[in-house]
């Protein structure tokens, strides 16, 4: 009755190629813009925005990334984790190389610099396919990894491979208050959402799903293969890179290597996988499943602390984490942005199902 | 429909859930101790003994005593998987609860790393007895770290200073060659420069062999120690299910495990027994004794065990991990009793806390009042030194139990403090920070 489209007529091209066609839509990621950068850092609670909307922004980044390179060009990656420490790492370089490159300037260039080396390694996707590319990937995280713990040179020769973020400053403003990092990452949360919204919604993104779809038959309608998957692994990287360098800089302040272990790839990708392949919105949905429910389920278990033993309640909030991935993925083998859209789609009929 | 119920139900959870979490809370009159642990994950054999053991202790207080001078305690468990953002995780939820904590234990070198700032700015001083940021000792540079007992180098001359011993004197390293195994996280790679410093001084070699974490790929490591290295000593710095990968490795490739000196991380029954024979001659530092035969575990047995009340299997109050537990646990709460002592006897806040650690002293006669003799060394901290250097000492695996090997090993603070001194300043100089006087 409410959500209902009736009464709006695109007139112009403009309101055709709108982001958000229905007024709804644009009245509703308003409000909800409006609270993100208003409300929540009055409302919520300090210890709410640094470990529970921190994490969940900068892993956003990272799941758009891969699901631009899995879920639009359908290549499988195992490479995110060490992609984002190559973002965090080359800005902590460029940062404690050259103190006064502006910070906006320095993650841009951490991303281009992940953005070749996520090149490189996407090189062996033109021959390899399905999930012997992840494996080619995965030689990607181990290689990464070892070179950044075996050359001093990277941490800036650091006895225990530690790096800490130098301190935060954009245009002579100092980022130092957690509501101040909250809407540095932010910014770059919606920038960077934005613009991988309209990439898949133009030739890029399209040639990228005709790829996905059957990379034979694009290449007969004249998609360039080469240019086409390696400009994926380019932009995932990107991604990926500047969600790396957010996390030190912005979130823990602190990083070694093994932040950025197998288990960080894994958690990107079931992000992705439980938010909704090819999906931006579903890149959201995921990173919040897996960041914020484990941390529901610890404060939910809470009030049963007494009653049962340390180590069977910490092995229970991960049984229950895994039955509700399982249960989500049978419910909807499609992610959360399906059910989302579904969602939507019973709500325009709503109150008339027939 | 039954789906958009669940949702419902999630996000009333949720709801639920966040606002008691989140609010900084008023004390209601009892000290808040945090127990951070991970009962779960690759670390949870050590992990499960540090949370129960010290939760144990806490509660033999207020049984025994009713608290400290009255001020019962209070605590709250957190699971961190020994992961570094759970860890902060778990900081930023507890610090402001109950009237605010007291003091952290990070208990884990990385997580000692990632809680560093953020507890220097809000007060809390941060507690690691035996692990964590070696240049933190120097307390000019950081107030609020306590790498309390002994430092990862300060250990480490005490185990160049056994080998020396073991050979029949420190000139007969000359020429010899030590390899060192390391887990390949902040923890393992700590004592790379001071192993360099000493292997210059002394004249023996060291190759540094890195594991990749958990470590249970170690065959080509151990091959090339045994058959191309031929190294006469294994330094092992593991953590976890890596030690009994190492032990099983050393006895397939036939290097003498009489030869391999682990580090107090790799010496606990954990260790070893999965290891099974392979174990059988290996020796490790420790900085605390280990038995259920000190008063202070006679009277947790007796006021919590014997209740019923025990956190842990009680076969595992003997074990080093356990003791390693009390020692933590008995000196934060006599920090938080030296705190009283100065600022009264009511719960105390991390501040008060920070200056009473900066004139403490744990003295023989004082452990032996807490009926810990032989398992909390003797030592007293400073504005200047947060370390202590309290003495190490060594135990072997005989027959399946851990074997005191000699006495007390010094260490060498002449040849750890200056480099301390050097690396606190480069930390300083980097975060431009002017460190104090004293």
């Amino acid at each position: 009755m409410i959500y209902r489209e009736s009464g709006q007529f695109k007139t112009s091209y403009a309101a055709d190629q709108a982001m958000f066609p229905i007024r709804q839509d644009r009245i509703f990621i308003a409000l909800l813009l409006v609270a993100a950068v208003a409300v929540v850092p009055v409302v919520v609670s300090e210890y709410a925005i640094r470990s529970i909307l921190m994490p969940f922004l900068i892993l956003s980044i990272a799941a758009i990334g891969l699901n631009l390179l899995l879920g639009y060009c359908g290549l499988i990656s195992l490479g995110t984790a060490a992609f984002m420490a190559v973002g965090a790492f080359s800005a902590y370089k460029l940062a404690t190389g050259i103190p006064d490159l502006p910070i906006v300037l320095n993650f841009i260039l951490a991303g281009l610099v992940t953005a070749v080396v996520g090149m490189a390694f996407g090189l062996p996707s033109l021959r390899i396919k399905g999930f012997y590319l992840a494996v080619t990937t995965l030689a990607a995280h181990f290689f990464v990894e070892w070179t950044i713990t075996k050359f001093g040179w990277f941490t800036n020769y650091s006895p225990s491979g530690v790096i800490s973020a130098p301190p935060l400053d954009v245009f002579g403003i100092a980022i130092d208050s957690t509501t101040e990092k909250y809407w540095f990452v932010l910014a770059w949360v919606l920038v960077l959402a934005v613009l991988a919204k309209n990439l898949v919604r133009s030739s890029v993104g399209r040639a990228w799903m005709a790829v996905r779809d059957m990379d034979v038959a694009a290449a007969v309608i004249g998609v360039p293969i080469l240019k086409t998957k390696l400009l994926a692994f380019a932009v995932s990287s990107f991604y990926c890179g500047i969600a790396g360098a957010l996390y030190v800089f912005a979130y823990i302040g602190t990083v070694e290597p093994q932040a950025f272990d197998l288990n960080r790839a894994f958690q990107v990708l079931f992000m992705v996988i439980i938010g909704g392949l090819g999906s931006i919105l579903g890149s959201f949905f995921g990173a919040a499943f897996i960041v914020t429910l484990p941390i529901f389920i610890t404060l939910a278990a809470a009030p049963f602390g007494g009653q049962i033993p340390a180590e069977v309640l910490s092995n229970l909030e991960l049984i229950i984490f895994g039955i509700l991935i399982v249960f989500f993925l049978i419910v909807e083998p499609l992610g959360l942005a399906r059910l989302w859209q579904i969602g939507k789609e019973k709500l325009r009929l709503w109150p008339f199902p027939h | 429909m039954a789906l958009r119920k669940l949702a419902t139900a999630l996000l009333a959870a949720a709801a639920l859930g966040l606002p008691g979490a989140v609010q900084a809370q008023q004390n209601d009159g009892t000290q808040f101790m945090l127990v951070n642990a991970y009962w779960t994950g690759p670390f949870a054999a050590g992990g499960s003994a540090f949370g129960g053991g010290m939760i144990d202790y806490y509660r033999m207080l207020n049984e025994r005593d009713g608290g400290i001078n009255g001020v019962k305690l209070s605590w709250e468990k957190c699971e961190t998987q020994y992961q570094n953002d759970r860890i902060v995780e778990c900081y930023e939820r507890f610090k402001g609860h109950n009237g605010g904590l007291a003091l952290f234990h990070p208990m884990s070198t990385g997580g000692a790393y990632a809680v560093l700032e953020r507890a220097q700015k809000d007060l809390i001083p941060v507690i690691t007895i035996g692990y964590g940021r070696t240049d933190a000792s120097d307390g000019r540079v950081f107030p609020y770290k306590f790498p309390m007992l002994t430092n990862y180098w300060s250990q480490n001359t005490a185990k160049i200073r056994f080998m020396g011993a073991q050979e029949g004197g420190m000139d007969k390293l000359k020429g010899k060659k030590i390899a060192n195994v390391y887990l390949e996280s902040a923890y393992g790679k700590e004592t790379i420069p001071v192993l360099d410093e000493q292997a210059k001084r002394y004249g023996f070699s060291v190759q540094h062999f890195a594991v990749a974490a958990p470590g249970l790929d170690q065959k080509a490591v151990w091959l090339q120690i045994a058959r191309q290295l031929r190294a006469d000593w294994v330094i092992l710095r593991g953590w976890g299910v890596m030690n009994p990968a190492a032990l099983k490795e050393a006895e397939r490739v036939g290097f003498a495990r009489e030869k391999i000196v682990g580090v107090w991380w790799s010496g606990s029954e954990e260790d070893v027994v999965p290891a099974g024979d392979a174990a059988e001659g290996y020796i490790s530092a420790a900085f605390n004794g280990s038995g259920t035969h000190f008063p202070v575990i006679q009277d947790v047995i007796k006021h919590v065990y014997d209740k019923g009340n025990g956190e842990l299997p009680r076969e595992r109050l003997g074990q080093v991990f356990y003791a390693r537990a009390m020692v933590w646990a008995i000196i934060s709460a006599e920090a938080i009793r030296d705190a009283q002592a100065m600022f009264g006897k009511r719960p105390v806040v991390g501040k008060e806390v920070q200056q009473a650690l900066e004139k403490f002293a744990m003295t023989p006669e004082r452990v032996k009042k807490l009926g810990a003799e032989g398992l909390v060394p003797p030592f007293s901290l400073s504005c200047k030194d947060h370390e202590g250097g309290a003495a190490v000492r060594f135990q072997q695996w005989k027959g399946g139990k851990w074997v005191p090997i000699g006495d007390w090993v010094a260490v060498d603070k002449d040849m750890v403090r200056p480099m301390i001194e050097a690396s606190a300043a480069a930390y300083a100089k980097e975060k431009s920070l002017t460190p104090r006087s004293c």
